[in-house]
């Protein structure tokens, strides 16, 4: 494997992070349960978006085949998207919803805070500008897994459900493959095992704060998208997203 | 910022003070802080570096597209380069232009992104750019635009945008 290579593989799995779930909090749109959450959820999408543009185009410029952000996003199938198993999982309702994003944003806040100490250009600016987007989504997240975890019986039972059900996904966010190895060598990355460590002390602290417990899974956790291999969950996403560019493929905003 | 601009280098930024946010028609690009350089080379072709102020800011091709019709209008040939190091924040913003939010009805940064209140949740007060009360409270963090959050006014009860510090 080639440094661009390997570079190449990390960027499109943080760009395919973003696109994902921007893609799954867009079906919000119109749809929460007050219109203060339903207009967080989609800004928090289109920082998402804003994101994977970046991260996308430079991914595509790496690899050199003259690729850009859309043929990334719109003309790739399920076998290549690179995105955490978490990402793909279906809104069900917003306790489920926002105990996805407090497990993202948490991994989000601390991947970036290490990557502003980047040794490339490209990823110590990105970081940079994107911590200050992923500051206020921890924030609201944050304070939603509190309230509704420490809630009424109905919200805390909800939530409890959701971390129950999610927390064998957020294993994978750490997961390393050779490309990673690579990159922590060169300095590129931070050791996804010091992420770990922060995200899991300030979930943990959270969870207990929030009266919500993390499910004993016996050492399981999911794991795949690194081979591209998905829950059955991100092709339906793939085709309602690719559907237009794929049916008209020269068609212009 | 000190800095020496030659007179047609001024002349430039008086033209880029024309060309406003579209979404919020007060501010230009340059209170914004948005347009971080402008290079004349000596075959007269002009370079105009912008940064986004958020990632996903929509704003940015119309803003762009903008300010090379009023450079061509007026002769320049010229390219808009999109940079995001460093990173924009709210500091950049002109005391005018946080002047010009505040009577639109929008309330400007009310502080330095260097205090970090806004990173530890310590309080801010806002003041309600209608009727000047201090009595604020904030709604959401998200508001009608990514650099936006929505605020209510205890006195005159009504609801307002504040632009959040980033």
């Amino acid at each position: 494997m080639t440094r661009n290579e390997a570079y190449f593989e990390f960027l499109l799995r943080l760009g395919d992070n973003t696109l994902i779930l921007a893609q799954r909090l867009g079906e919000w749109c119109g749809h929460a349960h007050q219109l203060e959450s339903d207009i967080a959820l989609t800004n928090v999408a289109l920082d998402q978006i804003g994101q994977c543009r970046l991260l996308l185009s430079e991914a595509g410029a790496i690899e050199g085949k003259g690729r850009t952000e859309d043929d990334l996003a719109f003309f790739r199938t399920e076998k290549d998207f690179r995105n955490n198993l978490l990402l793909e999982q279906p809104n069900e309702n917003f306790a489920f919803t926002i105990t996805r994003q407090y497990f993202f944003d948490v991994f989000q806040f601390h991947l970036y805070s290490e990557l502003r100490n980047s040794s490339d250009d490209f990823l110590r600016g990105f970081a940079a500008k994107a911590l200050k987007e992923v500051t206020y989504h921890r924030k609201l997240s944050t304070d939603w897994m509190v309230r509704l975890g420490d809630g009424t019986d109905v919200s805390h039972n909800k939530m409890q459900e959701a971390v129950t059900t999610l927390w064998p996904f957020t294993g994978e966010l750490f997961e390393k493959t050779d490309a990673d190895t690579m990159l922590i060598k060169e300095g590129a990355i931070s050791d996804l095992d010091t992420i770990h460590k922060k995200w899991l002390a300030e979930v943990e602290s959270l969870l207990d704060e929030a009266t919500l417990t993390i499910p004993e899974t016996m050492g399981y956790m999911a794991r795949g998208s690194r081979q591209g291999n998905h829950t059955e969950y991100l092709g339906s996403i793939l085709a309602e997203m690719q559907y237009l560019p794929r049916t008209m493929p020269d068609a212009k905003w | 910022m000190i800095e020496t601009r030659s007179p047609e280098i001024q002349k430039i930024y008086a033209l880029l003070e024309q060309v406003f946010d579209p979404e919020i028609p007060v501010l230009s690009v340059i209170d914004l802080g948005v347009v971080r350089s402008v290079e004349l080379n000596n075959s007269g072709e002009l370079t105009v570096t912008i940064t986004p102020t958020y990632s996903g800011c929509p704003a940015m091709d119309t803003i762009e597209r903008d300010i090379k019709t009023i450079l061509s209008e007026n002769g320049y040939l010229t390219a808009v380069k999109t940079s995001i190091a460093p990173a924009w924040t709210t500091d950049w913003m002109s005391e005018k232009g946080k002047k010009n939010l505040e009577k639109y009805g929008i309330a400007p940064p009310a502080e330095r992104t260097t205090d970090k209140g806004f990173l530890t949740g310590k309080k801010k007060e806002i003041r309600c750019p209608r009727c000047k009360s201090m009595q604020t409270e904030m709604i959401s963090n998200f508001g009608s635009t990514a650099c936006k959050a929505l605020y209510k006014c205890g006195d005159c009860k009504e609801v307002f945008d504040y632009f959040k510090c980033i």
